[in-house]
């Protein structure tokens, strides 16, 4: 039996949406129906809106899809107005203020503390610069993902960002694919690097090479059904065909609508294609797509170039791409290190205006939530790197600072188990005060997810660090279960989970003392990923335990139960929400 | 009017007559229940699997995690409220730290301790 979601989506769904949506911000929040709102909540998310959490009734989280995550000159500086003035809530963050950004890791933005009413002169304003938030989130084509220097980097053999282009446009808007049975990410890459992180998306194109009519030619082998969510983890696997970059849309619309089809309506715990995979393997996927969704000779897939994968792959060589590189055309592209992808609104203008004055007006987000200039001249390139804004967003951080992500967290979101940006911040600094670098690092992945959704992409860091509960001293507080030896490249591998249920505040103890371990008994020049990789399950348990130091996390207490984590009287009644379109509080209808 | 439940993004919440009312991440203390050897599991909710409704109990299964000993699966059913009146509708949460005993059968067999 389909699902409530998928009965929702039957009676509307898509591009039908924004007229309701429109229809809602002009008479406001009360005039969503309470016994509607889980229906209408669901379907803003194909709009790019999600609702935020239980004491935040009202506002929204806005996602703005970001191609390939280029944003194009001028685009940063709206970015940064509407940010400005709509995302603005009735508390303050005390690490980031009461405004910014968030760069995400599917090279995306977020905005939080949205206002219904909002909406209408915030869309107005994103699409007068060609951005939008359409699929951003929901059951259809998400936000496509990809190296992000394509077409500026020394290392592609395919400039992927007209194909990413040519799939946002085809597959956005299109009524076609827009109703799937569940999320839908597509990863592009043109480069050999690995970088577009093709083995945990549904499908990904990656640059293969291919002998047709005795020349040899370049385009995507493809792979299909990565993903990481719900502690069921999977790696895409290949599909045993290649298409030349011409052929790239054709591809997506057979597999997406094989995906329409057949992927399951009854159980959306089991909608997601890497399930189907699971079920079907990849030999009769492959049928399927040819006989029932493609109408040409689907070729077999050609020569990969998964050897030279450097990208996340446990070394210093690629690990991101944080740093002055040149381009092929003797510009440089300069990437800069955005502590767990959150930027403040002053920050991002300045960004803007830098970005103008030494580059094209042209940055790019990474799946790493940092953020690269394009196009900066070599003879300015001094001037630039010169400025004071880097140095907090430095090309050159410490390693630390470099390799941290972390998810939204119970800050905003439903499903978090623990907070996650402000600690992981807090990790970051006392690291990099009180742990010694292990010689010859450049860059440590650490990433926090808040839950088993995985959207800070834990199982693929170098430690990764998953949301919890325990009890200390009998009370109950927050803790993270921790992974080791995670990351992609030529033979991708998710981090074995070795403690569990770690009290937040011994995480960095562990950290450091793991780090020692490591430091004294690795062989010589052995990475972090390799020493992790020989040693079994015991000898894991046995690198370090966690302690408490003089590390100090404010965020034990059970920061879900807030209705907003960091202020004073964070009580669930003392919430202001729901509030009305000038963020006055509308108080509950049976007081 | 039925009372209808049904499981909202990714299993965080659990929906009664359209309304978000429990969510995912709180302690749940199972008593007597076959989780695991723990007496009782200290159950952390990471995500609700299946609604149903047994009037007027609103029930559960959740997945999760014992924070004592590291058992993951399935709860049986679990109450999580209730909504006496089918007609108003109303929901009536219960606190999960207090003691639940996720098999009803158990539960009327033995007296409460």
């Amino acid at each position: 039996m389909p699902t409530k979601v998928e009965n929702w989506k039957d009676e509307v769904y898509g591009n039908e949406i924004r007229d309701h949506l429109m229809e809602f911000a002009e008479q406001g929040w009360e005039s969503i129906p309470e016994d509607e709102q889980d229906a209408w909540f669901e379907r803003f998310k194909w709009w790019g809106l999600y609702h935020q959490r239980s004491g935040q009734e009202s506002y929204f989280m806005m996602r703005i899809g970001t191609p390939n995550g280029v944003i194009e000159p001028g685009q940063l500086e709206v970015i940064a107005e509407v940010a400005d003035e709509y995302a603005r809530g009735p508390a303050e963050n005390p690490e980031f203020g009461d405004a910014y950004c968030d760069w995400t890791t599917r090279q995306s933005i977020q905005l939080h503390w949205i206002k219904l009413e909002d909406i209408p002169e915030i869309f107005d304003e994103l699409e007068s610069v060609g951005l939008g938030t359409q699929q951003a989130c929901g059951d259809s084509w998400r936000n496509i993902v990809g190296c992000p220097v394509a077409g500026k980097d020394k290392h592609e053999h395919i400039d992927a960002w007209p194909v990413a282009e040519e799939l946002h446009e085809t597959f956005k808007g299109n009524d076609e694919y827009s109703n799937l049975p569940r999320k839908w990410k597509v990863a592009v890459t043109g480069c050999d690097q690995g970088c577009g992180q093709g083995d945990i998306n549904d499908l990904a194109y990656e640059p293969a090479t291919k002998e047709i009519d005795g020349e040899e030619q370049l385009g995507f082998n493809i792979r299909v059904g990565g993903g990481l969510s719900r502690k069921e983890p999977r790696f895409s696997r290949s599909l045993d065909v290649w298409v030349p970059p011409e052929q790239a849309a054709d591809i997506g619309a057979g597999m997406s609508a094989l995906f329409r089809e057949h992927g399951d309506r009854d159980d959306r715990f089991n909608a997601r294609i890497k399930f189907l995979v699971d079920e079907w393997g990849t030999e009769k996927m492959r049928e399927v797509l040819q006989d029932e969704f493609m109408d040409f000779e689907l070729p077999t897939a050609g020569e990969n170039m998964r050897e030279n994968y450097t990208y996340n792959a446990g070394g210093n060589e690629h690990g991101d791409h944080v740093g002055v590189h040149e381009q092929p055309d003797g510009n440089y592209y300069v990437g800069l290190d955005v502590l767990v992808g959150r930027m403040g609104v002053d920050d991002v203008y300045e960004l803007a205006e830098l970005a103008d004055e030494y580059g094209s007006g042209e940055v790019r987000l990474t799946q790493r939530q940092n953020i690269i200039v394009t196009d900066v001249d070599s003879d300015r390139l001094d001037a630039f790197l010169d400025e004071p804004l880097l140095e907090n967003y430095s090309p050159d951080p410490h390693p630390f600072m470099r390799g941290s992500i972390a998810c939204t967290g119970t800050e905003f979101c439903s499903l978090s188990i623990v907070e996650t940006k402000n600690r992981q911040v807090r990790y970051a600094r006392w690291l990099k005060e009180n742990v010694a670098v292990p010689s010859g690092v450049e860059d440590f992945h650490i990433h926090l997810s808040g839950c088993t959704a995985s959207c800070a992409q834990p199982q693929i860091a170098d430690i990764s660090l998953r949301g919890m509960k325990t009890r200390k001293d009998g009370e109950p507080v927050e803790a993270l279960d921790i992974g080791l030896g995670g990351g992609l490249g030529e033979n991708p591998h998710f981090a074995d989970w070795v403690e569990m249920r770690v009290a937040a505040d011994e995480v960095p103890g562990y950290i450091e003392n793991l780090l020692a371990t490591f430091e004294a008994e690795r062989a010589d020049g052995q990475t972090f990923r390799e020493f992790v990789a020989e040693r079994d399950e015991e000898e894991l348990q046995e690198l370090a335990e966690a302690e408490e130091t003089d590390y100090e996390d404010p965020y034990m207490h059970n920061t879900k139960m807030t209705w907003y984590p960091y202020v004073e009287d964070d009580d669930m009644q003392s919430s202001p929400a729901p509030t009305d379109g000038e963020g006055n509080s509308i108080a509950p209808a049976d007081d | 009017m039925t009372t209808d439940v049904h499981q909202l993004d990714d299993g965080a919440w659990v929906s009664v007559n359209d309304s978000r009312e429990v969510n995912v991440s709180d302690l749940w203390l199972l008593a007597r229940s076959d989780f695991c050897g723990c007496e009782p599991t200290d159950f952390l909710a990471e995500g609700f699997v299946d609604v149903s409704v047994d009037h007027p109990n609103i029930e559960a299964r959740m997945a999760g995690r014992c924070i004592s000993c590291g058992t993951e699966g399935v709860t049986d059913w679990l109450q999580v409220g209730r909504v006496i009146d089918p007609e108003s509708g109303e929901f009536y949460g219960i606190d999960p730290e207090s003691v639940h005993f996720p098999d009803k059968r158990r539960r009327l067999g033995r007296p409460q301790e």
